[in-house]
């Protein structure tokens, strides 16, 4: 060993070389674009497609949007302001028609002196959505409870909301904001009463109606407290069946003796006032409610042990799963008149939303039924050593991992609802994007005005929707349990 | 002991009916039985009232009687002098031949945006995102318009294509022309036309396209075959026969000796005055309505098809290489089984879907079964009753069928646990 070594110079380095650049090819953008778009000949091809795909709609779009017109009443005005700045055959948006029209997309042929209601009603929706939607984070409670609070004062000063009401607007909303720095979970005494308050506000009439509405639960509390101390399924009997009775044969009466003792009314808007995205909009938001609730019993039936009541579970949801929404719409329409007792009417736009409700519960049930079935049967079995009786380990145990489990499925069944609240359009509503567009284009001035009302509702529903699906997988983040 | 038994089986109380959680179901359930007995007897009761009211009665004669309308596009021969039935049956077909063709495009569709979606190449990755949501967010009847409203509104009308200065072109080498009021495409043409298999009611087969399911559905038995027969050699002596050229030849050579027999043709549209003849002149309603739900469904599908690769792990298709797989078997073997298995459930769903949406063809005047029979059968004959229930019993029958045969099919490649 020595020998090999004895005649070695022995070298060790006691400088460092400085680090060499990595070669041009292998940083910057050089690297990202080879690794990204240029990794083969393949992606080189896709690369050069994709290209001219944007290039293609680029320059197909570019100068119409360019040459955007957003003051002009009427499309031929448009189409000179166009042509005379930027030549004759330009091309060009005319955004004008949104600008003159806003209202009547927003509100349809709502009365123009009583906007303010539908604005505080989506105003204070926000105060009843934030307990549920934001249980968690008080910091994102405050933001959208503050922009909500800003926004709907400001708009219903602008829109000469009368003095009492701007009062309340802001005692509630003020009050919501200080209430969830503290006591969030008291908000949702406020997001139970909201529905009828809404029906109330957008509606109008007397409040006594939906004060009554709401004495009926009142009456099952008491009817469930005082039968309570003879039996406990009696007492269950009694709190469903006393409201039922109270709301069949007394309700109607007791609002309208009241109403003429002490009047409590608002001016009255009929349903074919509606349209536009506050139709859409109520349609959407009362469907979402009620569909969900509605799911949840169906997929408890439809996973029942007992056999009557999982037929008939599985008989609902495929029946209606089965048919196209349009010929529900369309049983609403034709049909309920020849299924309800004769001179029974009711409001269109109620049935309407009875029927997006039914449809959109068949499809959350069969959402949350894959929920329930992805659940370990350890779950189940847990639940049933604990003790726990049937409706306790589904109320505790069973449903909060299982409607963790679907939540994309329901929100995507929440999407799929809010856009087809469009096809009311077939029944004679005024929904935002056929009827609302039609109508803007029978009118001499907008003749032949295509795009531009499409390219509008369409991207308000975007906004809607893709802010739904940014929400649930807020929501699945934060709900997130395992793997951390 | 006796205790024991004593409070195992004790005598029957009515009080049992409700605490008893043997009986307890049952005596729910019977409640249930008459609630909606109940509530079914009152519906009806009240749909008896109200048709005496009415003075209407509740049966389908109507359907035998003359419809007297003009349905623009009939897949067998109709006049308006048919019978509602028959105008109901061309508004079913036409319901069939746009979901069919739906969703064979929309499948094609998804599949290739789901795989861009996953591409390494950023571009066509984030391009394939924007058509994603773009598609998904967005109402399907604001499509169904806007691809109606571009045939409508910026195709040039038929005579534009007139002339030696034309200011149209067809396209697809002078084979499709896209005008304002049709699309007109070529056809067939047949030089030894063999006849056609009438089966009665005006309806008739033509034996050449019978002669062609034949051959095709046989080529594939066939291909199978060679698929059994390589496999038994490849377990008898370990080396696999290559069959790909047979399996190829099986599945085209008879169709081609067919279309050499029959003398095919494909006769391009041509103008002659203000219309094309000669070709088939499809209405635009059933274009937008096809494209609208094809690219509405194929957003849809490339989500199932993206989800259904993501829930491949890789450690799948890494021990199919270690054990010597190469990548195309690998694939066919070991991946899509797996895949197939994540995706065919809520494809089947979304085939459900197209289905019923193709009701949105009211919207552009293709009259499928809700146009006629709920449409325009409805309102001649104001028979609501019948119409609504029927046309959804239809629908209904359709989805049944369709769930049915995709299950079947999903029975066959789910995983079978042992």
């Amino acid at each position: 060993m020595s020998e090999t070594h004895a005649q070695t110079v022995p070298f060790v380095r006691d400088t460092m070389l400085p680090p060499a650049d990595p070669p041009v090819r292998e940083a910057g953008t050089v690297r990202w674009l080879r690794q990204n778009l240029f990794s083969g000949p393949l992606n080189t091809v896709l690369t050069v497609l994709g290209v001219l795909i944007v290039w293609f709609l680029v320059s197909h779009f570019w100068d119409w949007f360019a040459h955007s017109v957003w003051n002009a009443g009427s499309l031929a005005e448009c189409r000179r302001i166009i042509a005379e700045t930027w030549g004759e055959g330009a091309r060009g948006a005319c955004w004008a028609v949104i600008r003159e029209r806003w209202n009547q997309y927003v509100f349809g042929f709502y009365p123009v002196e009583l906007y303010w209601r539908p604005t505080m009603t989506f105003g204070l929706l926000f105060v009843a959505l934030a307990p549920v939607l934001f249980s968690e984070s008080a910091a994102i409670r405050r933001v959208v409870l503050g922009i909500a609070t800003v926004l709907t004062l400001w708009l219903m000063v602008t829109l000469n909301a009368p003095a009492l009401w701007l009062v309340f607007a802001a005692a509630v909303l003020i009050g919501a904001l200080l209430i969830s720095e503290r006591r969030p979970a008291w908000l949702l005494v406020f997001s139970v009463l909201y529905p009828l308050m809404g029906v109330w506000f957008l509606w109008g009439g007397s409040a006594w109606g939906p004060a009554m509405v709401l004495v009926g639960p009142a009456l099952g509390w008491l009817a469930w407290r005082l039968v309570g101390r003879v039996s406990g399924l009696l007492a269950t009997v009694a709190a469903l069946v006393v409201p039922l009775v109270w709301w069949t044969l007394f309700a109607g009466d007791a609002a309208r003796d009241a109403e003429s003792l002490v009047s409590l009314s608002i001016p009255a808007v009929a349903s074919d006032r509606f349209g536009g995205f506050l139709l859409s909009i109520t349609i959407g938001v009362s469907g979402i409610a009620m569909s969900l609730p509605l799911g949840i019993v169906l997929a408890l039936a439809r996973r029942s042990d007992m056999v009557l009541v999982k037929t008939l579970a599985v008989m609902f949801i495929e029946f209606i799963r089965g048919v196209p929404l349009i010929a529900l719409l369309f049983v609403a329409s034709l049909l309920l008149n020849y299924f309800l007792p004769p001179g029974t009417t009711f409001d269109i736009i109620l049935r309407v939303i009875i029927m997006v409700t039914l449809f959109s519960a068949a499809y959350m049930a069969e959402v949350i039924r894959g929920g329930l079935a992805a659940l370990p049967r350890g779950q189940y079995e847990a639940a049933d050593a604990l003790g726990l009786d049937y409706w306790k380990a589904q109320r505790l145990i069973v449903l909060p991992q299982a409607l963790k489990i679907s939540i994309p499925g329901i929100v995507s069944t929440f999407i799929g609802m809010f856009k087809d609240t469009t096809l009311v359009t077939f029944v004679g509503l005024y929904d935002p994007l056929k009827s609302m567009s039609d109508a803007v284009r029978a009118s001499t001035s907008w003749k032949g005005i295509y795009w531009e009302p499409y390219i509008f509702v369409g991207f308000i529903f975007f906004l809607i929707c893709f802010g739904m699906s940014r929400y649930s997988m807020y929501l699945e983040r934060r709900l997130a349990r395992d793997h951390r | 002991m006796t205790d024991v038994t004593a409070s195992a089986n004790p005598p029957f109380r009515p009080g049992m009916l409700i605490h008893d959680r043997r009986y307890r179901s049952m005596t729910f359930q019977v409640i249930v039985f008459i609630l909606v007995m109940a509530l079914l007897w009152w519906l009806v009761s009240n749909t008896v009232r109200n048709l005496d009211a009415l003075g209407k009665d509740f049966n389908f004669g109507f359907l035998w009687q003359r419809a007297g309308y003009d349905i623009p596009q009939t897949p067998i021969p109709y006049t308006s002098s048919d019978t509602h039935f028959r105008a109901a049956v061309v508004g079913l077909l036409n319901t069939l031949i746009v979901s069919i063709l739906g969703c064979i495009a929309a499948t094609v569709v998804g599949i290739v945006a789901g795989v861009a979606r996953l591409s390494r190449n950023w571009l066509i990755a984030r391009l394939m995102t924007v058509y994603v949501e773009a598609f998904r967010n967005v109402p399907l009847l604001l499509w169904i318009l806007i691809v109606f409203a571009i045939f409508t509104e910026i195709m040039p009308p038929p005579n534009a294509f007139r002339g030696d200065n034309a200011t149209a072109g067809m396209i697809l080498f002078d084979n499709v022309a896209l005008t304002n009021r049709y699309t007109a495409i070529p056809t067939l043409a047949m030089a030894n036309d063999p006849g056609s298999l009438d089966l009665g009611a005006r309806i008739t087969f033509n034996w050449a396209t019978i002669a062609f399911v034949v051959v095709l559905v046989g080529g594939w038995f066939v291909r199978r075959m060679i698929g059994a027969w390589a496999q038994r050699v490849q377990d008898q002596t370990g080396s696999r026969p290559t069959t790909w050229w047979m399996s190829l030849a099986v599945m085209t050579l008879p169709s081609l000796l067919l279309i050499w027999y029959f003398g095919l043709s494909l006769v391009p549209p041509t103008l002659k005055g203000f219309n094309f003849t000669g070709g088939i002149n499809v209405q635009n309603g059933l274009v937008a309505l096809w494209l609208a739900l094809t690219l509405y469904t194929g957003a849809f599908i490339a989500e199932i098809v993206r989800a259904g690769i993501l829930a491949i792990s890789r450690g799948q298709s890494e021990a199919a290489f270690a054990l010597g797989l190469r990548p195309g078997r690998t694939m066919s073997l070991v991946i899509l089984p797996q895949a197939l298995r994540v995706i065919i459930p809520p494809l089947i769903s979304q085939y459900l879907n197209l289905t019923k949406n193709s009701s949105l063809a009211i919207a552009v005047g293709y009259m499928d079964i809700k146009g006629t029979l709920g449409g325009t059968t409805l309102n001649q004959t104001g028979r609501e009753l019948e119409a609504i229930l029927l046309m959804m019993g239809v629908y209904l029958v359709l989805s049944l069928i369709i769930s049915g045969g995709m299950n079947l099919f999903n029975a066959r490649v789910k995983l079978k646990e042992r």
